[in-house]
């Protein structure tokens, strides 16, 4: 299986052409050469799926294979969840370079270039089966995602956006780093596999933890947890709306990948006996996460950056999926991402829309503006009911499957969480497609009402045109579409609960990996949606639809009420947005609280 | 083993994100930011270290001799390569935010808030 480093090769020396030939290659010529190396990675990916689906397997980089269970080489360890989570990348690089044909109208090499290594980092964080692999992977990914962000670089927002983006995530690697060579002077290992090995059968001592602690922080910071995500809404609304549609659809979640799978290769043996703890730990930071994000995700006016604190929010979500540390919990959150992918780049590709005809993404700036383009306010629609799971949708078999962890769990509140953040989400989204496409609400928000900030800053495009290009439609479109029908093709979820019932077997992992056995997993059960289940999820998107009415044709209403009760959840409202100041010192002042209490908690609870 | 390494590892890591937290000139804030990833240089050194090792080239010393750990001066190089390309990226952006708004204080690059 020579194809397992194809992934990370091939759009590497794909870039490297690109920027090789920039002086004279023709627009066309950067398009069809980006395109055709991103189709053949999506293939290359796909096909390294369909054999992990039954076999899981690891790659030795130049035949270094471990002798005695010794590591020395470097390894890709394909299972079906890493291989998947490439091939959403894989995916969604494609069409955001589909996409920005189109968008872009001077996009020279050096954007299909960044585009590409990108691409090849992502892919290489999801096979690599080598800790300090999988941060060199992490940094290039940043790296390439600082400079994306930055690319209109003659502008405020995309220079202040790509600062604090570089400067949160490099300080997060570096927590990353000092776990690793903590890890490393523990075991002398730095393959997953054998860390994990090496850690089995003690219990963890408060090395072990401070290391786990240091890389849960560090991937946290790139998966954007409260309180470490303070950068990922000022670099998601201004980074391109292409490069958006990485960084929202993928690239966030890969941060949470990285926590799953150090958990389970490395310290599911050692951290066993603390599970609850550690479940606790990793539910409370999602729940205030899901919250957080929907909250600020239904107080802003920006398109972008609404869509990227609902990104927060779903990110939430996910973590306390994960941080169930069952089958189904996981099951529901890789479903789940899929869905969110798709659906999330779809949206940002919509906003794009408006960005190039309109020239702002200010809710208010476009009120009813978007009548004229009926057809985009239709899928956006679309977009915000998948947003909030809407019953039949991939999403909605994601947010099943978590619900019924959750109460496995004995959390039973935890639906309860799912569930706004779905209405706050899909609530946000379905007020601006009333708005914007409707010309529903008021067209100017009322004085008393004006929130702090949100200045109206000059976005990529600034010109307006009287015409859409159909191709910007329609790729959002199919992305929609596969969002929707994505969890219906039979066999898609009960496959992801048996990778997900995989991906947790720790002894298998380091008996796949280090002595090339055909893995043997016990039969994992598979989940059946209840009736229940569909009317719950009904009730969470007629909620979002409530709520975003409520907003549209309520607001006379709310003059009404005295301002004595409305004016201090409106100051504390005003307090709590600020907290979002712009200044990446604010930044890493809670980003050090956030790593203390992180690992302080677990200090305190899982010894 | 001793700790004096991993303590000043602790301190260089802390000092740098006060000097993050604390700086009113993107330059200052970039260059503690190095000081931060100065904690993970001497983190991996100090685990390789053991004491009367030599440097690990077999070259000119017998096979047998004690020497200190080769992969995390390995680690140590990657670590350099990323920095030099972070830092230069992050300075390179701080000149282009000099250039255009005349100002290297964050707070008065300010584009998006809430």
């Amino acid at each position: 299986m020579h194809i397992v480093a194809l992934p990370v090769v091939v759009p590497m020396i794909g870039a490297a052409i690109l920027v090789g030939i920039r002086q004279w290659a023709p627009r066309l010529m950067n398009d069809v050469i980006a395109g055709a190396v991103a189709l053949a990675v999506v293939t290359l990916c796909t096909i390294l799926l369909a054999r992990a689906i039954h076999h899981p397997f690891a790659y030795w980089m130049g035949g270094w294979r471990p002798k005695d269970s010794v590591a020395i080489g470097i390894s890709f360890s394909i299972d079906s969840l890493g291989a998947g989570m490439a091939t959403l990348a894989a995916v969604l690089v494609a069409t955001a370079l589909i996409y920005s044909w189109r968008y872009f109208d001077g996009a020279d090499g050096l954007f299909h270039a960044l585009m590409l290594l990108f691409m090849a980092a992502m892919a290489g964080f999801c096979l690599t089966g080598d800790l300090f692999n999988m941060l060199v992977f992490f940094e290039l990914m940043g790296a390439v995602a600082y400079a994306l962000t930055a690319y209109r670089i003659e502008e405020r927002g995309p220079l202040q956006g790509a600062i604090n983006f570089a400067i949160s995530n490099s300080v997060g690697a570096y927590a990353i780093f000092v776990g690793i060579a903590l890890l490393y002077a523990r075991t002398g290992a730095l393959n997953m596999a054998q860390i994990g090995h090496a850690l089995d059968g003690r219990p963890a001592d408060p090395l072990v933890i401070v290391a786990m602690s240091l890389l849960f922080i560090g991937f946290l910071t790139k998966a954007a947890a409260v309180p470490v995500h303070f950068w990922l809404a000022d670099a998601h609304a201004v980074a391109p709306t292409p490069v958006c549609i990485l960084f929202s659809g993928v690239m966030a979640e890969l941060g949470l990948y990285a926590v799953a799978r150090l958990y389970w290769t490395i310290f599911a043996g050692a951290l066993g006996p603390h599970a609850e703890q550690l479940q606790a730990i990793l539910v409370a930071l999602g729940t205030v996460t899901a919250i957080w994000g929907g909250v600020m995700c239904y107080t802003q006016r920006h398109l972008k950056r609404l869509l990227a604190f609902s990104t927060i929010s779903h990110i939430g979500v996910f973590l306390c999926g994960i941080g169930l540390l069952s089958p189904r919990g996981l099951a529901g959150v890789a479903t789940w991402v899929a869905g969110h992918g798709f659906n999330k780049a779809a949206l940002f590709m919509l906003v794009g829309v408006l960005l190039h005809r309109f020239g702002t993404v200010d809710e208010f700036d476009l009120h009813g503006r978007g009548r004229e383009i009926r057809v985009v306010g239709v899928l956006f629609g679309i977009g915000g009911l998948l947003l909030s799971a809407v019953p039949g949708v991939t999403s909605f078999f994601g947010k099943s499957l978590l619900d019924s962890a959750a109460l496995e769990a004995h959390d039973p509140w935890l639906p309860a969480v799912f569930v706004i953040s779905s209405i706050l989400t899909g609530g946000a989204v379905l007020r601006v497609t009333g708005r914007v496409f409707m010309g529903w609400g008021a067209a100017q928000r009322e004085e008393d009402v004006q929130l702090a900030g949100a200045a109206r800053e000059s976005d990529e495009e600034t010109t307006s045109r009287d015409h859409t290009p159909p191709l910007m439609v329609a790729v959002p479109a199919v992305l929609l579409a596969g969002s929707i029908v994505l969890g219906l093709i039979p066999g898609v979820v009960p496959g992801i609960e048996r990778a997900a019932a995989h991906f947790q077997d720790h002894a298998a992992y380091a008996r796949w990996v280090l002595r090339g056995q055909p893995a043997q997993f016990a039969p994992a059960s598979t989940s059946h949606i209840e009736t229940f289940d569909y009317l719950y999820a009904a009730g969470g998107t007629v909620g979002a639809l409530a709520l975003a009415a409520l907003t549209l044709f309520g607001y006379r209403l709310v003059r009404r009420v005295p301002n004595a009760l409305l004016g201090p959840p409106r100051t504390a409202l005003t307090a709590f947005r600020r907290l979002h100041s712009g200044h990446i010192g604010d930044y890493i002042a809670w980003w050090t609280a956030g790593a203390a209490a992180l690992g302080g908690a677990s200090l305190v609870l899982l010894r | 083993m001793t700790f004096l390494p991993y303590a000043i590892a602790a301190w260089l890591f802390l000092v740098g994100l006060y000097g993050i937290v604390s700086s009113r000139n993107l330059i200052r804030a970039i260059l503690s930011l190095t000081v931060v990833q100065s904690a993970t240089y001497v983190v991996l050194l100090g685990v390789g270290y053991s004491k009367g090792a030599q440097a690990p080239i077999f070259a000119d010393i017998p096979q047998t001799s004690k020497a200190v750990d080769p992969v995390v001066q390995v680690l140590v190089l990657t670590d350099v390569v990323i920095e030099a390309t972070v830092t230069a990226m992050l300075l390179a952006l701080a000149v282009q935010a000099y250039k255009r708004f005349g100002s290297l204080d964050p707070q008065d690059l300010r584009a998006i808030q809430d």
